[in-house]
């Protein structure tokens, strides 16, 4: 994993929906940077030429506010079009348009007092259907045994593989606390919600190892809740997924799924 | 105005009260009926509760700079259970981060500009002799403080103290160790004590002003401090209803907030479900985001008072200032959910909060800019107060344009749970109101001893402030573009934690000098009640109503009945042979 | 130190009308108002998250007493026409008629805790704790919060009739007064009741 590219500043966006929240980022930056610069001006200006010295009075009515008006009209125009220009269309952009199913790939999430447990349907698609009861230290999604379609799913735990230039549509729950899902060089967030399930999705553009981190307070344990994040080639993704695919029924089980810490 | 002429209440003492008989000590000082005395105690209380959450959070560095390091000294003496060999649990770590947030904002700044200033200055400045209900008015004294014991015992617990963060979202918070019943319990004493006192403020302000004290001749801090009362009145109740239901579920097995299936540590959580854990963040957001503007208003006011009196002119924009602050206190209540962007929300209501949040940006920038715009054409004094209401210009200026990418929910995807966050709201309330109150207390401190403030010692605490603060929040921008999220005991587990780590040592360093440069101020503060040069009733040449009574006030307040002549800020008038009229004096 | 003497504690505001406790009542009301909104809010929340109401089948008024609800409905009606007549005869000078009329508004308002302790009971009897669901969650804490506010009446009430009445000899109009803001705090929690009872009993 390349240390180097986190600064102090975002981390390089690996996303296709990120570029259009990195601008609105830079916009509203240099927005904010160019209103502070001009108070920040007038400010000093004010504190030196009208401090107490002698000789120098108060002026009981100074200047009528015919500038301040326009600044307050250019501050009310610039919001709105932060608002209605840059950032509901990029966030209704990226809500309503949600990948077609049949070309992403779909993975589920439940996250858990401090693990993130990822399923994947497997070749025929479908995911296993999870039952609280089934789960165990080695069934932490309650994949039910006896649903046939859960028998290829692929479980597993602090790392998440996707293929770059394909859609992935992550449902995320969770177990027991909320929890947040959050790569930032992905530009995701989702809190997890027990009890709910939400849909995200992302497409990543470019390969690499990168890190996942809870954005929710979850108990003791909330640091330590670092997922690894694989971006292959999808070669490289279709062969990690035939290799870590469970058995057929009726073979001895294969070495355990990856599991980086 | 009419004056009645028997004694206030039926306290079975049936004589008349124009003889002055003393008071018991417990009468004259504990259970005080006046709201001087009680002003002062809600002030005294809450610089405890400052300091005493400041050090939580002095702690809580130690480990963000150092994680993993044993720390010396202390480490031994917080015991094995917090500190075990000297290094922080995550446990502790987590409590230290949830009661400095609940301490600083319940039991810290907001006792203090409301309980303290509110109470203490608002009957001087509309010439009123106390609060209307002077009992209401102990009383609430004396539920806020069990409120405070009760919370801060929690760290007694077994289990420990609160430790879901001050936001204590459940289902966290309801499986959570002991500490947070204890902490819903000393909440609901102190929204009750909130909530009495507000009242106790709107009748006070809107019944008993002095005579000629129209709305629109009222100092800007009364207008701040009514706003404030309504916020309290009005959206403290849910969260209020939102802890009894915490409380229920902690205690009484109830599933108002857990959902139903719920696995913990691998096994069946053992409630009948079907709740939800965002009804939770509901109610608690209804009440959190107004109350972010109750830590504001009274700050807004104080540094109008003092801009106007160091400034030798009027404030500019009074009436705009006005409606402005009338019109946040209405919008505060439909902003709310922008604090939950991230939970799920749907398009309709996420772009319902957006754009409530952006019209509330705009009230602020008027009040922003009125306040810098009072200072051109002023005669500017430099003074202990008027650095520290200088200074909250710029500093809340950082404050509330931060805000700006956290209130849109495209850029708030990247940035909800940062430490950016963290940048933003402390800006506006540490350097923000925290400097407002500093300001208040150099203000009105002769006002309340008869003693000034050694003012060489005041810019001394200014400067070393100032600077140390803007080393312990100026970082957190970066570290939160970077992607650092909130409440990580160990920030170095991820490579953007270790990124921007060099920061944290800076942070915790700047908070330490931050502590250290309070020294002047303390020792100021108790030295000057003995040595403080005296004052008489208007040592800053003001020109509101509190000025006109002696210093300190006695019982009663004044001398004689006050009567308003003019307009609260009338410094300056051209043909006058004073550079100000006050409001109380019938010809300037 | 003498005590302060503070203006409109009996006679009204020229400009508000109001003197400073009726003012206050009101003020404290729209406080409850939100308190009991935040409520009701939550329980349609919760409701409309489930599937079935009450969760374990069949109808609310199948589960609650509808009878016994109806019952404390009338109870909790009079007891405000009984708090009304009280105030009315501070009004017109009698105070051997406030304290019939004050008297009865306590007992009614007895009556109706004696029934909710028999409806409780009956819950408990069966099982059915406020951790037994969510229908009894919620049941357990409007009526809770809100028998909880009928205590507090009572309190008020209570000391109204006995130790408060003494003021009646120095300074009947302030007594009154206090009568009056205590029937704004007693009709607001009636008005409570009348929201409570169809919204549990029988929706």
């Amino acid at each position: 994993m390349d240390e180097k590219i986190y600064g102090w500043w975002l981390p390089p966006d690996v996303s296709v929906h990120g570029a259009k929240i990195d601008q609105l980022m830079s916009v509203l930056h240099w927005f904010m940077l160019l209103l502070f610069i001009g108070w920040g001006v007038f400010f000093v200006y004010c504190l030196v030429r009208f401090r107490a010295r002698p000789g120098h009075v108060a002026v009981y009515t100074p200047v009528r506010g015919i500038a301040t008006k326009y600044i307050e009209a250019f501050v009310v125009v610039v919001e709105i079009f932060l608002l209605f220009g840059l950032s509901t269309p990029v966030w209704l952009a990226y809500k309503n348009n949600v990948p077609d199913a049949k070309k992403a790939l779909h993975v589920r999430l439940v996250a858990e007092q401090f693990a993130w447990n990822f399923q994947y349907p497997g070749k025929d698609g479908k995911f296993g259907k999870n039952d609280p009861s089934q789960i165990s230290g080695d069934n932490p999604l309650g994949i039910d045994p006896e649903d046939p379609a859960g028998k290829d799913d692929l479980v597993t735990v602090n790392n998440l593989h996707v293929p770059t230039n394909r859609p992935v549509i992550v449902d995320v729950s969770s177990k027991d606390v909320i929890h947040s899902f959050n790569i930032p060089v992905l530009r995701v967030k989702q809190d997890t919600i027990p009890g709910q399930q939400v849909s995200i999705w992302f497409e990543a553009t470019q390969t690499g190892h990168f890190e996942l981190a809870c954005a929710q307070l979850c108990g003791l344990g909330h640091y330590r809740m670092r997922g690894d994040v694989l971006i292959d080639t999808p070669e490289e993704f279709d062969k990690w997924q035939t290799e870590n695919a469970p058995p057929p029924p009726g073979e001895p089980a294969a070495a355990a799924p990856e599991e980086k810490k | 105005m009419s004056v009645e002429h028997h004694t206030a209440g039926g306290n079975g003492h049936g004589h008349a009260d124009h003889g002055h008989h003393e008071l018991p000590f417990w009468r004259k000082y504990i259970f005080s009926v006046d709201h001087k005395v009680i002003g002062i105690q809600y002030a005294v209380t809450a610089l405890v509760f400052l300091l005493f959450g400041f050090s939580l959070m002095m702690l809580l560095r130690w480990q963000l700079a150092y994680p993993g390091q044993p720390l010396p000294v202390l480490g031994k003496l917080l015991g094995e259970t917090a500190m075990p060999g000297g290094v922080m649990a995550p446990e502790f770590y987590n409590q230290l981060g949830a009661m400095h947030g609940t301490i600083m904002v319940f039991l810290g700044v907001v006792p203090l500009a409301v309980g303290g200033f509110g109470n203490f200055v608002v009957p001087l400045q509309i010439g009123a002799p106390d609060m209307a209900f002077p009992r209401l008015n102990m009383v609430s004294y004396w539920v806020f403080l069990p409120g405070c014991i009760l919370m801060v015992c929690s760290f007694f617990a077994n289990g420990g103290a609160a430790q879901s963060g001050w936001t204590s979202y459940p289902p966290l918070s309801d499986i959570a160790p002991a500490g947070q019943t204890m902490w819903c319990l000393a909440m609901v004493l102190i929204i009750t004590s909130s909530l009495l006192g507000s009242i106790n403020f709107i009748v006070t302000i809107v019944q008993l002003r002095a005579k000629g004290l129209t709305y629109w001749r009222l100092p800007f801090f009364v207008h701040a401090q009514l706003v404030t009362a309504f916020l309290l009145l009005l959206a403290f109740p849910p969260l209020e209803a939102a802890t009894v239901m915490q409380l229920m579920d902690r205690l009484a097995g109830t599933s108002f907030f857990l959902p139903s299936g719920l696995v913990v540590s691998g096994e069946q959580l053992k409630a009948a479900g079907g709740g939800s854990p965002l009804l939770w963040q509901h109610l608690f957001w209804f009440l959190a985001h107004p109350e972010v503007y109750v830590l504001i208003l009274p700050g807004m006011g104080i540094v109008a008072e003092v801009i106007a009196n160091n400034t030798r002119k009027p404030l500019w924009g009074y009436r705009l200032l006005v409606y402005s602050v009338i019109f946040i206190g209405f919008m505060s209540f439909v902003v709310w959910a922008h604090h939950m962007f991230m939970t799920g929300m749907g398009t309709t209501m996420s772009t319902f909060f957006q754009t409530t949040t952006m019209i509330i940006s705009i009230p602020s920038v008027v009040i922003l800019t009125c306040f810098i715009m009072s200072l051109y054409g002023g005669n500017i004094r430099f003074t202990a107060p008027m650095l520290f209401a200088t200074a909250f210009l710029p500093m809340f200026a950082i404050g509330g344009l931060t805000g700006l990418p956290l209130g849109l929910t495209a850029s708030d995807i990247y940035l909800h749970d940062t430490f950016y966050v963290i940048g933003h709201f402390h800006y506006v309330v540490a350097p923000g109101t925290l400097f407002a109150l500093f300001a208040g207390i150099y203000y009105w401190y002769p006002k309340a001893t008869g003693r000034q403030l050694s003012d060489k010692l005041g810019k001394v605490h200014f400067w070393l402030s100032f600077v140390a603060i803007n080393f312990v929040f100026m970082p957190m921008f970066f570290q939160g573009m970077a992607g650092l999220s909130r409440r990580l005991y160990d920030p170095t587990v991820y490579a953007h934690g270790r990124g921007v780590q060099a920061l944290n040592v800076v942070i915790s360093w700047g908070a330490w000098g931050l502590a250290l440069a309070q020294l002047p101020f303390v020792v100021n503060f108790f030295m000057s009640l003995r040595a403080g040069a005296r004052v008489a009733e208007n040592p800053w040449h003001s020109t509101t109503l509190e000025w006109a009574a002696p210093s300190p006030p006695g019982h009663g307040n004044f001398l004689t009945e006050p009567v308003v002549y003019r307009e609260p800020y009338e410094y300056s008038v051209p043909g006058k042979t004073k550079d100000y009229s006050p409001q109380f004096q019938a010809e300037g | 130190m003498s005590e302060t003497v503070i203006p409109y504690m009996v006679k009204p505001h020229p400009v508000t009308g109001l003197p400073n406790g009726k003012f206050g009542i009101w003020l404290f009301l729209s406080s409850e108002v939100m308190l009991f909104g935040a409520l009701f809010s939550s329980y349609v929340l919760i409701r409309i998250g489930m599937p079935h109401w009450p969760p374990e089948g069949g109808l609310s008024s199948e589960v609650l007493s509808v009878p016994w609800g109806t019952f404390n409905t009338a109870v909790l009606i009079t007891s405000s026409i009984t708090m009304v007549l009280a105030w009315a005869s501070c009004k017109m000078g009698s105070l051997p008629r406030f304290k019939m009329w004050m008297g009865a508004t306590v007992f009614l308002a007895l009556v109706f805790l004696v029934v909710k302790y028999f409806e409780y009971s009956d819950k408990f009897h069966h099982d059915h704790f406020p951790s037994h669901d969510n229908f009894f969650a919620v049941y357990f804490l409007l009526t809770g919060l809100h028998g909880l506010h009928i205590v507090g009446g009572i309190i008020v009430n209570t000391f109204l009739l006995t130790w408060g009445s003494r003021m009646w000899k120095t300074d009947p109009e302030h007594f009154t007064n206090r009568v009056e803001n205590a029937g704004l705090y007693w009709h607001f929690v009636d008005l409570v009741w009348i929201f409570l009872f169809p919204s549990l009993y029988l929706l």
